[in-house]
């Protein structure tokens, strides 16, 4: 019997603080993954702004700089002119990238900067504790209230409003609710990477992702919520391919 | 011939997996680990595919699929 899927190389077994049930690490194997088949992990650097992901810190061999609260694409521009031969990535949250980044996020889109940016949506602030974000489902529940659009508005689709502009080469929507999705997500992320490796362009890539904790939904019922309530509102998809 | 291998002490109880097997041959033990959760388990490898989909599926990278 030989071994046919486990750990990706580069990241190392070691238990996580993230919830059950939040798929985060799955974004992260199939990033690892997507470098490791293209053969470009060794002269990668990934920029991390505050968020939920920082609980993985560690656990994986990836060069990664900190930084600002949303300032993740900004701090990404900085890299990418000083080192134009490395691949860059800059890893958000929803709210961090399109709230609390929204200038910084949009602008590096408009210049066409030579950057990946990866951007996991799960409709609310997950470390801070639950806030609403630009995200977040009309009818929502969340720790500072309940979404209504009269009040705040409608749901953000970021990945829509980047696609009309000139600029970006790869922009697309994947989920990690299933397996399904997460063999599609792989196929959009191998396609972002190797949109800035040929061609140096900016490609986006956002992932719907469960968050069970400010959900306040079971793990295991999280698949139905999503199903019902965000697919509708959040379509999978490419938005602008430069292939 | 297949047959997954579970590291018990990264099993976070989720039950992900439980849904992504195809032939529902997974399911959570009595028992808990050291952490306090139940783990996934596999009582009856002999009808294990080896289709990798709970491994895909799986967060926490607990389940390693052999063939």
């Amino acid at each position: 019997m030989e071994k046919v899927y486990g750990i990706p190389e580069g990241i190392h077994d070691v238990k996580t603080s993230f919830c059950a049930g939040c798929t985060h690490l799955n974004a992260l194997k199939i990033i690892m993954e997507s470098l490791n088949e293209l053969g470009v992990r060794g002269k990668t650097v990934m920029t991390l702004p505050i968020g939920c992901f920082l609980n993985a810190a560690g656990t994986y061999d990836l060069d990664t700089i900190q930084c600002l609260h949303g300032r993740g694409a900004a701090v990404a521009t900085g890299l990418t002119r000083m080192y134009p031969e490395q691949l860059t990535l800059a890893y958000q949250g929803d709210g961090d990238a399109i709230s609390i980044g929204m200038a910084e996020s949009f602008y590096a889109a408009n210049r066409g900067e030579k950057m990946t940016v990866i951007v996991i949506n799960n409709q609310i602030y997950g470390m801070t504790g639950g806030q609403m974000s630009p995200t977040t489902l009309v009818g929502q529940r969340s720790t500072t209230g309940v979404r209504k659009s009269e009040l705040t508005g409608f749901p953000v689709r970021f990945p829509e409003i980047l696609a009309t502009l000139e600029a970006p080469g790869y922009v697309a929507r994947a989920a990690l609710y299933t397996p399904k999705h997460i063999m599609q997500a792989k196929q959009f992320m191998k396609k972002a990477i190797r949109c800035q490796e040929e061609k140096g362009l900016y490609s986006y890539i956002e992932l719907l992702s469960f968050c069970p904790t400010n959900w306040g939904v079971q793990p295991k019922d999280c698949l139905k919520y999503a199903e019902e309530n965000v697919l509708p509102i959040f379509p999978v998809g490419e938005f602008k391919s430069c292939f | 011939m297949a047959k997954i291998e579970v590291n018990k002490e990264k099993c976070k109880a989720c039950e992900l997996c439980l849904a992504a097997c195809p032939l529902w041959l997974l399911r959570m033990s009595k028992e808990f680990n050291s952490f306090g959760d139940h783990y996934c388990e596999q009582p009856d490898s002999t009808k294990c595919t080896g289709c990798t989909l709970c491994a895909i599926m799986c967060p926490d990278m607990v389940i390693t699929v052999y063939k």
